[in-house]
């Protein structure tokens, strides 16, 4: 779908535009991935609420997980969730191994400490998306070797 | 397939809307970030050139059309393949000038303000969808023709349509001496 390629690339060029625009100011890399993610948010937002006009509601947080890692995560990056694992406690990881936004960058370790920007947005995505459905969460990402990422 | 093609629209449109809302927060960031309209403009512009001169591969893999052999047929190859494409729209082409190197694009859909209704008080000389100018003119360089693109007329600042418009900088003859 040719949408993918324009998302892909706004997305590369909004990391890319933000960072370039901090190393000119103060310098603050932490303050370019907080944008990152509350730009994910309010995106994750409006996306969640388009989403499930339609579908049932939700019997508990983890239908809301499942509706996550399958059709969420089906439209936005064409793919499911490859693995969720859950302590039942409130924690949820949710594991990719191919992540859209990371497979054109390297297949391996190459460039890895460049990874969490472009998760940043995604992260913020799901934070917003979580959020209109009733849940407040903390999302984290963690990339060992890409394109995977939880 | 086990999802029925209604479902499919409704994906197809959840991606585009996925585009639409990231750029929304996008040029909300960039307006929190700049306080001059002109400079927001400008990296929008400057982002937009960097996507066009990807995006071209792109198009021209998927597209796999036939060299254009004049600027009426880029023009029209801009409006009725890329934007089809990659928007779900086709504006429609008219030349404007005499010289055959003037041209604007007029979209009265225009996808990226679907979730916009008007431009805040402050911002008034934004231009919303200056990326796509910048998309443009970065995807001609990469096929060597420089052009100019600018929004003519914009419905969110009172327009009754949008026009893009689009100025080849090299004239026709120029092409000609450069073949022989």
């Amino acid at each position: 779908m040719a949408d993918e390629a324009l998302f892909l690339l706004l997305h590369g060029e909004m990391v890319a535009g933000l960072y370039r625009a901090a190393e000119q100011g103060e310098g603050e890399n932490g303050r370019c991935t907080t944008k990152l993610e509350s730009m994910g948010f309010r995106v994750g937002q409006g996306l969640i609420e388009r989403f499930t006009k339609d579908t049932a509601r939700f019997k508990d947080e983890l239908d809301i997980m499942k509706f996550i890692c399958k059709d969420f995560w089906t439209t936005v990056f064409k793919k499911q969730i490859d693995n969720l694992r859950t302590n039942h406690q409130g924690i949820y990881v949710l594991q990719d191994n191919k992540f859209r936004l990371l497979t054109q960058m390297s297949a391996g370790k190459q460039y890895l400490e460049h990874a969490p920007k472009y998760l940043a947005f995604t992260c913020g995505l799901i934070r917003g998306g979580l959020s209109n459905l009733g849940i407040k969460s903390i999302v984290t990402a963690e990339v060992s070797s890409m394109p995977a990422c939880k | 397939m086990s999802q029925s093609p209604g479902r499919k629209q409704e994906n197809h449109k959840i991606s585009r809307e996925l585009f639409v809302l990231t750029y929304g927060a996008l040029v909300a960031q960039l307006c929190k970030d700049y306080e001059k309209d002109e400079d927001v403009n400008a990296c929008l512009d400057r982002m937009g050139y960097s996507i066009g001169i990807r995006l071209i591969d792109d198009f021209l893999a998927r597209s796999a059309v036939k060299k254009c052999r004049s600027y009426s047929e880029t023009a029209d190859m801009i409006a009725q393949v890329a934007f089809k494409m990659y928007l779900g729209v086709t504006p429609s082409v008219s030349c404007s000038s005499a010289a055959g190197n003037e041209f604007s694009l007029i979209l009265d859909k225009n996808p990226l303000v679907d979730f916009v209704e008007e431009l805040p008080v402050e911002r008034a000389s934004l231009c919303y969808c200056n990326l796509l100018c910048g998309v443009i003119r970065g995807a001609l360089e990469m096929v060597h023709l420089a052009a100019e693109v600018s929004f003519l007329q914009d419905r969110l600042k009172g327009d009754a349509v949008t026009e893009i418009g689009i100025t080849f900088l090299r004239k026709p003859e120029d092409r000609k001496h450069r073949r022989n």
